[in-house]
């Protein structure tokens, strides 16, 4: 009789588990707090120790080895598939030579972030395009008319972003050519264990690093030869929560925790445009022809932004004060948090922290502050709530800017 | 005729708008009684155990629109009201393969995908616009229809009202909504999506309750209508109340009970008594009299104004109307209690019994459906929405045992020949060989099988026509036109009749509004 109330007569319900990387047979085996995260339909290693802090530090002092394999990729290729980028993105992509890496965000026609992610120009027809959320339905949009081909590889390419100021040496251990050459946003083809993988110098951590692109075939070759080379250098597996901490010290934002894709948004207050978030650099008006959310920007850029994303730091000895005040010694939690904390000027909100975090290497508290004009001028003080034995506070905080740190080495 | 018949207010139907209604008057202290015709309350909101030991949540089967505040009012849960979720939608194909929408966005996009990577992203805007539409909509629902032509206060500050929010919409909203009432449902998901399995099940909640196919135009609304339930995201939109669709109804009715509503059932009214011109009460089919202060119908229409009242306290003009009033019944009910679960070929995978089943490989199957029902045949192979209620809530069969909920479309009111035995006979085989189709073992499942034509919820239910919603949710059936231009603001031309049912504004579906907005207006007329 057939009851699936009584569950043991199912082997398995395994059409309802999120996928696994290709890694998996590694990182669960790591993964000792079984701490997993969702990440675009994927299980990823929140993290692999029961305290972040090796994990952290293995970003900033050693090598540390991170699964991104869920990050969505596209292939285009084609004749116009520069045209299409050109189109889509805001960077000049006809600009861009073979083995560059450009970061970028694309709009759409008010000039608002759909999302962000890099270009690669792997060839000169062929790029790779990296995605926070799934937009191959835009990209096919923008294409019509177009001989491009566009390929989603998500499911087929694993990645492994390997960051830390000793991956360089370590990459030089395993691959057949050395990396010493490779420049910030550049990429380079080359081969560990004779399987061919793309490194590009790229990251998420703002630090010195790379990302390993290959074939999922390859994955647990390529993840062992790195962990044998890497064991004298202190390599070490790390989850995606160290990660949040590193970016956040980097001034990196991410889809739906620090903006709203138009795409998502309810409410026009909710969308965001590439200044807003920081990215004059990247918005290259100068560039020729249309691109979408060209005359948005520009009339933005004329009349100026409403709101900008900066730093926050929080006056420590302020902070301080509060806390003492009830009797306690300030209290922060150790990870990055993704909620949303008013800022006020006064009595008046003038914007919110989306992310906040400890840094444990500049001992700051630190947050990625979205404001409103004037407010977001450097050197502005500004407080940030804060709950202190239950009852909300507000701490004094600076604005400064981005990012809060960038070691000499990031792009050396 | 003693002071125990003498009410402040009267409510004709214990169904649930009619009890909603009861218990908002009841809490304005007033004296209300509710008369009921059957049995047992709850009109077509009731579960009732055919067979023993099984309980078949009868007619309505699934709540999604249930006002959040008549629970929170009336204190539903208090009286026993819980709402499971129903977090899935499986679709078997015709190829032996199937389509599923699980609750988790990710593995939804990634089920998708196997069949269309453009599907899987197009299927997540097309949420987003649907859903934003919903948003834009739904505050409508709580507003009283004013009449546009009239100049009475109340309607032109009902009308500023809708004014003032279509204002707010934006013109991408307007455009969207614009769209959505004019489109057929075909046209609309052949704009997004090429996944013929994702398109006829999406199709489907399009033509659920009207007398139309996938590509009559006004069905794309219908559409948008089901999805107001599923705008409230974390609030948990589709659901299967406890008890089935009777628990909703004894929750509402307790409620009313405990604010001192008296309700009596097996009283069927017979007519409305008029004096000067205005309502005063009801005789009942058995001759007893009971006088009030008002009276409100949750009957449909037709009986509301057709039956109860002679129609010379209406003007020509309104009878007309009411007369013209679509009410096409096109769906029928088959409840099956089952010895064991039947075995889909497609996916062996317990969690999709938790969620609904869905017939509607493609927009064309079900479109096929409809022809034959055009021509007065009970479709050959129906559009079939199931759930098996027992997998929800395990009190709903013994112990080992399920029911299956059968909603099956098209089976016309007006078929060749009229309803007989036999013909309930083939409608019962016609859902049963297109569940065979997915499910080869199902025969060998069935105890025992209740069939429901249109007709039957006409006999059983009191609805005339056996339509579910009263009246097709069709765009020249709702807001300030339902059920007839000039009085949809739940008065009636006679004085001291009011009408709060799904033929009513905003609608079918056990959402309890007509009867909340009913009552709040009869309150406002003051008695």
């Amino acid at each position: 009789m057939y009851n699936p109330r009584q569950s043991r007569k199912f082997p398995t319900m395994l059409n309802l588990n999120l996928k696994t990387t290709p890694f998996h047979e590694r990182t669960s085996a790591l993964c000792q707090p079984q701490n997993w995260r969702k990440w675009a339909g994927y299980f990823v290693v929140g993290s692999y120790e029961h305290v972040l802090d090796r994990e952290y530090w293995a970003i900033r002092n050693s090598a540390a080895l991170i699964d991104v394999s869920p990050l969505i990729k596209y292939i285009i290729k084609g004749k116009d598939a520069a045209a299409l980028l050109h189109r889509v993105t805001t960077r000049d992509i006809y600009k861009m030579k073979v083995g560059q890496v450009a970061y970028t965000g694309w709009c759409d026609d008010e000039g608002k972030m759909i999302d962000d992610g890099t270009v690669s120009r792997l060839e000169e027809q062929t790029f790779r395009l990296t995605a926070a959320e799934p937009n191959l339905r835009w990209l096919t949009m923008n294409a019509i008319g177009m001989e491009v081909e566009i390929t989603e590889v998500t499911d087929e390419v694993a990645a492994l972003s390997f960051q830390g100021p000793n991956t360089r040496k370590v990459l030089n251990l395993v691959c057949e050519k050395p990396v010493d050459e490779l420049k910030y946003f550049r990429l380079m083809e080359n081969k560990i264990k004779g399987a061919n993988v793309t490194i590009s110098r790229t990251g998420y951590t703002g630090d010195l690093g790379y990302e390993i692109w290959m074939d999922n075939k390859d994955a647990l070759t390529i993840w062992d030869a790195l962990m044998e080379a890497g064991a004298d250098y202190g390599i070490t597996p790390v989850g995606i929560l160290a990660m949040d901490m590193a970016r956040v010290e980097a001034g990196l934002f991410m889809l739906d925790v620090d903006y709203t894709s138009t795409t998502h948004a309810w409410i026009e207050s909710q969308k965001s445009s590439p200044f807003e978030l920081g990215l004059d650099w990247t918005v290259a008006l100068d560039k020729q022809g249309y691109f979408v959310g060209r005359r948005a920007l520009e009339k933005e850029k004329r009349e100026g932004s409403v709101w900008k994303l900066m730093g926050l730091e929080v006056n420590w000895d302020g902070m301080e004060r509060i806390y003492k005040s009830v009797g306690l010694p300030p209290q922060i939690p150790g990870m990055a948090v993704r909620g949303s904390l008013p800022i006020m000027v006064g009595n008046v909100q003038v914007g919110y922290a989306s992310t906040s975090s400890w840094s444990p290497l500049l001992k700051k508290y630190i947050a990625l502050a979205h404001l409103q004009r004037p407010y977001y001028e450097i050197g502005t003080d500004v407080r940030m709530e804060i709950t202190v034995e239950h009852h909300r506070q507000h701490a004094p905080a600076k604005v400064v800017k981005l990012p809060f740190y960038e070691p000499e080495w990031k792009k050396k | 005729m003693t002071s125990s018949n003498t009410y402040d207010a009267i409510i004709i139907g214990g169904g649930h708008n009619g009890l909603v209604a009861a218990a908002y008057l009841a809490c304005a202290d007033k004296k209300v009684v509710v008369l009921e015709r059957r049995h047992i309350v709850g009109g077509a909101a009731v579960t009732e155990e055919i067979f023993p030991g099984y309980k078949f949540t009868e007619f309505s089967y699934v709540v999604s629109l249930l006002r959040p505040e008549i629970i929170r009012d009336l204190e539903l849960p208090k009286h026993g009201l819980k709402i499971l979720p129903l977090p899935s939608t499986f679709t078997p194909m015709e190829n032996g393969d199937y389509l599923a929408a699980w609750d988790d966005h990710d593995l939804t996009r990634r089920e998708i995908y196997r069949h269309s990577p453009k599907d899987a992203e197009a299927y997540d805007e097309y949420a987003r616009v649907m859903a934003r539409a919903a948003k834009a909509i739904k505050p409508i629902i709580n507003l009283i229809p004013p009449d546009p032509s009239s100049l009475h206060p109340r309607d032109l500050f009902n009308l500023l009202k809708v004014g003032q929010y279509a204002a707010s919409l934006s013109e991408k909203e307007l455009y969207t909504i614009a769209k959505l009432a004019t489109q057929s449902s075909a046209d609309l998901l052949e704009e997004w999506f090429e996944t013929d399995a994702l398109k006829g099940t999406k199709a489907a909640s399009g033509i659920i309750g009207t007398f139309l196919g996938p590509r009559s135009p006004g069905t794309a609304y219908v559409l948008l209508h089901h999805y107001m339930g599923e705008i409230d995201g974390a609030f948990r939109a589709w659901g299967f109340a406890k008890g089935g669709s009777g628990g909703v109804s004894g929750a509402i009715a307790n409620a009313a009970r405990s604010l001192g509503v008296e309700i009596r059932v097996n009283s069927s009214v017979k007519q409305v008594k008029v004096k000067g011109g205005r309502a005063v009460g009801v005789v009942l089919e058995n001759g007893d009299e009971l006088d009030s202060k008002v009276v409100m119908s949750a009957a449909d229409p037709k009986r509301t104004f057709l039956q109860f009242v002679e129609p010379k306290y209406f003007p020509d003009e309104f009878v007309t109307s009411i007369q013209n009033f679509r009410v096409r019944g096109s769906s029928g009910k088959v409840n099956i209690a089952l010895s064991e679960l039947p075995r889909f070929t497609a996916l062996d995978e317990p969690a999709l019994y938790r969620g609904a089943v869905s017939i509607s490989p493609s927009i064309d199957y079900i479109e096929r459906a409809y022809d034959d029902a055009k021509y007065g045949q009970i479709s050959k192979r129906p559009y079939l929405d199931m759930i098996f209620p027992s997998m929800i809530d395990p009190d709903m069969a013994p112990p080992g045992q399920h029911v299956l909920s059968c909603f099956v479309q098209y089976a016309p009111y007006d078929i060749e020949g009229g309803w007989d035995d036999a013909k309930r006979n083939q409608l019962g085989e016609a859902v049963i060989s297109t569940i065979e189709q997915y499910a080869p073992n199902i025969r060998e499942c069935i105890v025992g099988m209740q069939v429901i034509s249109p007709k039957d919820i006409e006999a059983i239910a009191g609805i005339t026509g056996g339509n579910i919603f009263h009246g097709e949710l069709l765009l020249h059936q709702i807001f300030f036109l339902r059920p007839v231009p000039q009085w949809a603001d739940f008065r009636t031309p006679l004085k001291g009749y009011y009408f709060g049912a799904s033929g009513a504004h905003p609608g079918g579906g056990v959402m309890g509004a007509a009867g909340m907005l009913a009552a709040k207006e009869m309150l406002k007329d003051g008695f």
